[in-house]
């Protein structure tokens, strides 16, 4: 780990008053991720940014909703009475990742934050045009079965690796920042983006802003959901493919469908044409194999990873079925019903 | 601003209070050390053991506060003013109320055979206070799932999973 200065914020705005002082300076809450990084030299830091001590802290009620702040930890949010009766979605996924010590350190800002876990990424001997720009892609034609099948570009085809990310795309939730030109709100679907011509770039943040808080809407869906999340180890692994799917049902027929993909692209994945088109639908597996057709027209294999397309399409039709019966998958028995 | 350790680049170390095993420690440390390295290398508290030193293994789980994390992944210079358990610490923890020499987790541990080698067994332990403290896990299923994040090479783990059944069963973590 290279060596840096270090300091400690009491307020949100002394912490964005010291990025602008140092824009090479990263912010460090949980650590579970940038830790790493640095101990493999990806990240390089001349100054962390100790952000623990800001009020940013509690889940309050807002709006109808829950703003849940930026350094709640992931196992707070997960166990929290209120998340698990009114988003038990995001209950799900968060506890679908990572392992217990990681949840209790991991904070909500830093999960949305954490980098792709590709292993061309993380290794500092091969070319990588999110490390490094320019230097090119070695996931392209190299051993690429994690990777993306979706909005992949010729420079990246990494995938985004937060399964809560996924969750709260499904949700629509909204985050919160705090930056130079003061606070703005951005939808999760914009949060992340795609990689296009400049990989580097993993989300929307402008350069000196931080996370202060993520809104989760009134709309919870805590009957019809499930996170279904296939992965190379049932436990402690990352996902192949995970699908956030929820459901408001009249009867038998879809009143408000929403359907998220981790593991597939750059960002959590939403197609809402096809959430309309599930909408005013019977409930069966044929509606929902209509909606991963179109979800997956698209999709583009790498040289070894085309199995992922099938898995997508299978682990699509099974959410769907697991929200729409009110079962949802277990996080701790992991049989797929 | 709390702390300054002065310009990029300069060699400064920075003092923190710490809580380790009961006993309060004043330590001047580098912001670049991490909790595993400060327990192991400074402060002889070596039962924290260095597995992969990147979140994986879980051979370096301590509690902070009474919740388990990687001491690897947490710079010791964050943890100002925290409360630290090791494995050290366990027996201690329990000696403070009147138990026997060691943690009835540990005695689990030795009556279920819970480790051959011996290298996981002092983060298993932490961790499965942890779990213990959090009180999630009911099931044998959930407590395999809550202690995913530790790796055992020997394969003991369907008596680790017994040894802290036993525990709980016993009414948890004394």
């Amino acid at each position: 780990m290279n060596r840096f200065d270090y300091v400690r914020p009491n307020t949100v705005a002394e912490a964005v008053q010291a990025l602008g002082a140092d824009p090479q300076a990263r912010f460090i809450a949980g650590g579970t991720n940038l830790i790493d990084l640095m101990k493999y030299d990806v990240e390089r830091p001349g100054r962390l940014i100790d952000i623990t001590r800001l009020p940013l802290r509690d889940i309050v009620e807002h709006d109808g909703g829950l703003r849940i702040g930026a350094l709640v930890t992931n196992a707070t949010v997960a166990y929290d009475v209120r998340i698990k009766e009114r988003y038990p979605l995001l209950s799900s996924a968060i506890l679908a990742g990572a392992s217990a010590q990681l949840r209790n350190a991991a904070s909500t800002g830093g999960n949305l934050l954490q980098r792709t876990r590709c292993y061309y990424f993380y290794d500092t001997a091969t070319p990588c045009n999110k490390r490094e720009p320019g230097t090119g892609c070695g996931a392209i034609g190299g051993v690429n079965r994690i990777h993306a099948i979706l909005g992949a570009s010729e420079h990246c085809i990494a995938t985004h690796p937060s399964d809560m990310a996924v969750a709260l795309a499904a949700l629509e939730a909204v985050v919160q920042v705090s930056g130079p030109n003061g606070d703005r709100a951005i939808p999760l679907a914009e949060f992340h983006r795609l990689p296009g011509d400049d990989p580097a770039r993993d989300t929307n943040l402008a350069p000196g802003e931080i996370i202060v808080a993520v809104d989760l809407p009134a709309k919870s869906f805590a009957t019809n959901f499930t996170y279904l999340k296939l992965r190379d180890r049932l436990s402690y692994a990352f996902a192949l493919v995970s699908v956030a799917a929820a459901l408001e049902l009249d009867g038998e027929t879809i009143r408000t469908a929403r359907l998220a993909l981790g593991g597939v692209a750059h960002k959590p994945w939403r197609n809402t044409e096809a959430e309309g088109l599930l909408q005013g639908k019977p409930a069966t597996r044929e509606t929902y194999q209509t909606a991963a057709e179109l979800i997956l027209a698209e999709a583009k294999p790498q040289s070894t990873n085309g199995f992922k397309i099938e898995l997508a399409r299978r682990a699509i039709v099974r959410g769907l079925e697991q929200a729409a019966a009110g079962t949802p998958q277990s996080q701790s028995d992991k049989r797929i019903q | 601003m709390l702390i300054d350790s002065g310009s990029p680049g300069a060699v400064g170390t920075i003092g923190i209070s710490l809580t380790i095993n009961g006993e309060r420690r004043e330590i001047q440390v580098a912001p670049w050390t991490t909790l595993l390295d400060l327990l192991r290398e400074r402060l002889d508290l070596t039962g924290t053991k260095k597995g992969c030193d990147h979140g994986q293994c879980g051979a370096c789980t301590v509690l902070v506060n009474g919740t388990r994390i990687n001491s690897c992944l947490a710079l010791a210079v964050m943890q100002d003013g925290a409360e630290i358990t090791t494995v050290e610490g366990l027996a201690s923890l329990a000696a403070r109320e009147g138990k026997n020499s060691l943690h009835p987790i540990q005695e689990a541990f030795v009556e279920h055979d819970a480790f051959q080698c011996g290298y996981c067994t002092p983060g298993q332990l932490c961790s499965s206070v942890g779990l213990m403290n959090e009180g999630h896990a009911h099931s044998r299923e959930e407590i395999r799932e809550a202690m995913s994040g530790n790796i055992c090479r020997c394969g003991a783990y369907t008596n680790i999973v017994d040894a802290i059944e036993d525990v709980m069963q016993q009414g948890g973590a004394r």
